[in-house]
């Protein structure tokens, strides 16, 4: 074979950063290509997409917004993620966060106290972490896969949902619409910039993120999640418990992505409605990927993914593109990125191979 | 009870369990090979999408199962490619095709919502057909039914009892000892990955072109994940994969059912029921984890490379 990957004697560290970067610049080729064959003039779908969104204020305070979630669900996933803990049910746990913040919100309508805020935050990360718990439970109690539990739940939680707006918590006076009376101004976010949607949510998202990296840089447990990762066996020696990290990891995705949920409640939207997330659970996952499953590479690969988002709903408005389109660059990137990342641990080598200096011995 | 309510009772579970029937036997495949591809939700609704467009635009309902095979296995390709030749991360890889399969067929279904077609034809054989009960119970379904029910008899003769089958399990079980004796681990793994590509591809066209012959976004519904607990369900067995497509079809009818009879009960909470057993059942089968180890291929999940 002319071209063979051959193994690195150890992994690149640089690679780690340049992959990210190869990935977005394919993924932009990739998308030019592909705005060329549905008839749109490339560069003009470019700048629609990527730059349009972001040119006022009003854009990036939207950005900002649009990232808080993916932020806060990458961080928490990509802890996970180096444990090899594979929560892939943020967006129920987002779901279920929202509902008990926003739950809280209703039951105490029409008071003003200022507490009432933190109260829903901290009920939606205990409802985040609680719909966590239980993947989290099945796979220490009885060593199922929770993978496929987590996502069952995500159906789940939509369903709760689901029912929950088109029944006991449908407004009384919303003329039958499925959806909850608009949530009382004490139970609202305090904005950041006025006339914009930017509220303290992205500023929680930022300290979860500083959370985040002193946990995995300066803590026992970010030192233990790293070990179980790359060696459980190591792990097991040096005494690490598995199944705390297990418990430990999926509490705090379910945590942030219960925050994230009521976050974007009573910050963004304002009431509980059928589709509180336009898949941020999910987009976290490419999200945590993207970001190296580091807290500051997940910011970064928040905010560019937050603007996949924007560009979607810009290419919808001003060339009546599908805004399905965010989907698909949102997959081919992480194909690219995980292709690309071939090359932190092998190059590739034209020409045969060459003889192994141990096996002439 | 009256026989005339059990008929299409179960003429309803063959239809809703027949697109896990093709995802979950074409996964098994894949597993027995070694590779947990968990893109069976993407490959499904792009073999959905690609099926129900060719159906409206050809009115050719052959073409347009070999539209949702071909685009099943097209995104398993770039999955095989990727985690067999790429040495990628299968989980993330699979996420990926399910994330990318979601948002290409929304894309590529726009045009095609409120689009409608006949429907894939139920089998009528002048006279037989006709019988009462046994009639449409044995001879009164879709072409791809029966097509299902032989492609488990074919994957579990395949698997047990030919060469090639052997070989699979080999890849699976062990890839160093089958590439050490001279086969080629990656080309194995790559048929396999194909192979349950275009099974996972016809079972959404079933959703599409025979199910509910119309286009909805996400209509697969988590049905390619349930496929996946099918397989860990089956213990990697073909006919218990079967078996348990047609235990899940039940569960999904009783919805369909409980509602049609009065009970009071919220359509939400009947929908979670194929999502509260396929956790349910999970939890029963991997209790037992020395046993769960010793039916699950021994390599799942792992990638191989031949300097590794």
């Amino acid at each position: 074979m002319l071209i063979r990957l051959e193994q690195r004697p150890e992994a690149s560290n640089i690679m780690v950063y340049v992959s990210p970067l190869i990935a977005v610049v394919l993924t932009i080729l990739t998308a030019m290509i592909m705005f060329g064959a549905l008839g749109v003039d490339p560069a003009k779908a470019i700048e629609t997409f990527f730059i349009e969104p972001v040119s006022t204020l009003d854009g990036v305070a939207e950005l900002l917004v649009k990232a808080t979630p993916l932020v806060l669900i990458g961080v928490g996933l990509s802890l996970g993620f180096q444990a090899n803990v594979w929560n892939i049910g943020a967006e129920g746990q987002l779901v279920i966060g929202a509902l008990a913040g926003g739950g809280l919100a209703l039951a105490f309508y029409g008071q003003s106290s200022t507490l009432l805020v933190p109260a829903m935050l901290v009920c939606g990360v205990i409802g985040g972490m609680a719909w966590a718990a239980i993947p989290a439970w099945m796979k220490t109690r009885f060593n199922t896969n929770e993978i496929l539990t987590s996502l069952m739940l995500t159906y789940v939680g939509l369903l709760v949902l689901s029912y929950l707006v088109h029944g006991p918590w449908k407004d009384p006076e919303g003329q039958n619409f499925p959806e909850s009376r608009l949530f009382h101004d004490s139970a609202l976010l305090p904005i950041l910039i006025d006339e914009t949607r930017l509220n303290v949510g992205w500023l929680l998202a930022l300290f979860v993120v500083v959370l985040g990296w002193i946990l995995m840089s300066r803590h026992i447990i970010g030192f233990q999640i790293k070990v179980i990762g790359m060696a459980p066996m190591a792990g097991a020696f040096a005494g690490f418990k598995e199944n705390r990290l297990i418990w430990i990891t999926l509490l705090i995705s379910g945590g942030c992505a219960g925050l994230a949920g009521v976050i974007e409640l009573s910050g963004a939207i304002g009431q509980i409605v059928p589709s509180i997330s336009p898949g941020y659970g999910f987009t976290a996952i490419i999200v945590a990927f993207l970001g190296r499953l580091h807290p500051v590479g997940v910011l970064f690969a928040g905010l560019l993914m937050a603007l996949t988002y924007l560009g979607g709903d810009s290419a919808q408005i001003t060339m009546n593109l599908p805004n399905a389109v965010t989907g698909v660059f949102q997959g081919m990137l992480l194909f690219f990125l995980l292709a690309s990342d071939v090359l932190i641990r092998y190059r590739v080598r034209f020409g045969p191979p060459r003889v192994k200096a141990e096996a002439a011995e | 009870m009256s026989i005339d309510w059990l008929v299409p009772a179960i003429l309803t579970i063959v239809t809703a369990a027949t697109p896990l029937v093709f995802a979950a036997v074409g996964e098994t495949v894949v597993e027995k090979a070694g590779v947990l591809n968990l893109g069976v939700e993407g490959m499904m609704i792009m073999g959905a999408i690609a099926a129900f467009a060719t159906a409206v635009s050809t009115g050719s309902e052959v073409l347009a199962i070999l539209a949702g095979a071909a685009a099943g296995l097209l995104l398993s390709l770039i999955f095989g490619v990727l985690c067999v030749y790429l040495q990628s991360n299968q989980v993330a890889t699979g996420l990926a095709l399910t994330i990318f399969g979601l948002g290409l067929s929304a894309l590529i279904g726009h045009s095609y919502v409120g689009a409608t077609f006949d429907g894939l034809a139920k089998l009528d054989i002048p006279g037989v057909s006709d019988i009462p009960t046994i009639g449409p119970l044995i001879f009164g379904h879709d072409v791809l039914v029966y097509l299902s029910v032989i492609s488990v008899a074919l994957v579990a003769w395949f698997l047990n009892s030919t060469r090639a089958g052997l070989l699979v399990r080999a890849v699976g079980e062990n890839h160093d000892a089958a590439h050490s004796i001279g086969y080629s681990v990656m080309l194995v793994r790559m048929g396999a990955i194909l192979f349950g590509g275009a099974m996972a591809g016809i079972g959404g066209a079933y959703l599409s072109v025979a199910y509910t012959p119309l286009w909805v976004e996400n209509m697969t519904a988590g049905r390619g994940w349930i496929a996946l607990a099918l397989v860990v369900f089956a213990s990697w067995k073909p006919w218990r994969a079967f078996f348990g497509a047609y235990l899940f079809g039940g569960i999904t009818i009783i919805q369909l059912y409980a509602q049609g009879m009065g009970v009071e009960v919220s359509a939400q909470f009947l929908s979670m029921l194929p999502y509260l057993a396929t956790i349910l059942v999970l939890v029963v089968i991997s209790r037992d984890s020395a046993k769960a180890r010793l039916n699950a291929p021994a390599c799942l999940g792992k990638n191989f490379h031949v300097s590794g």
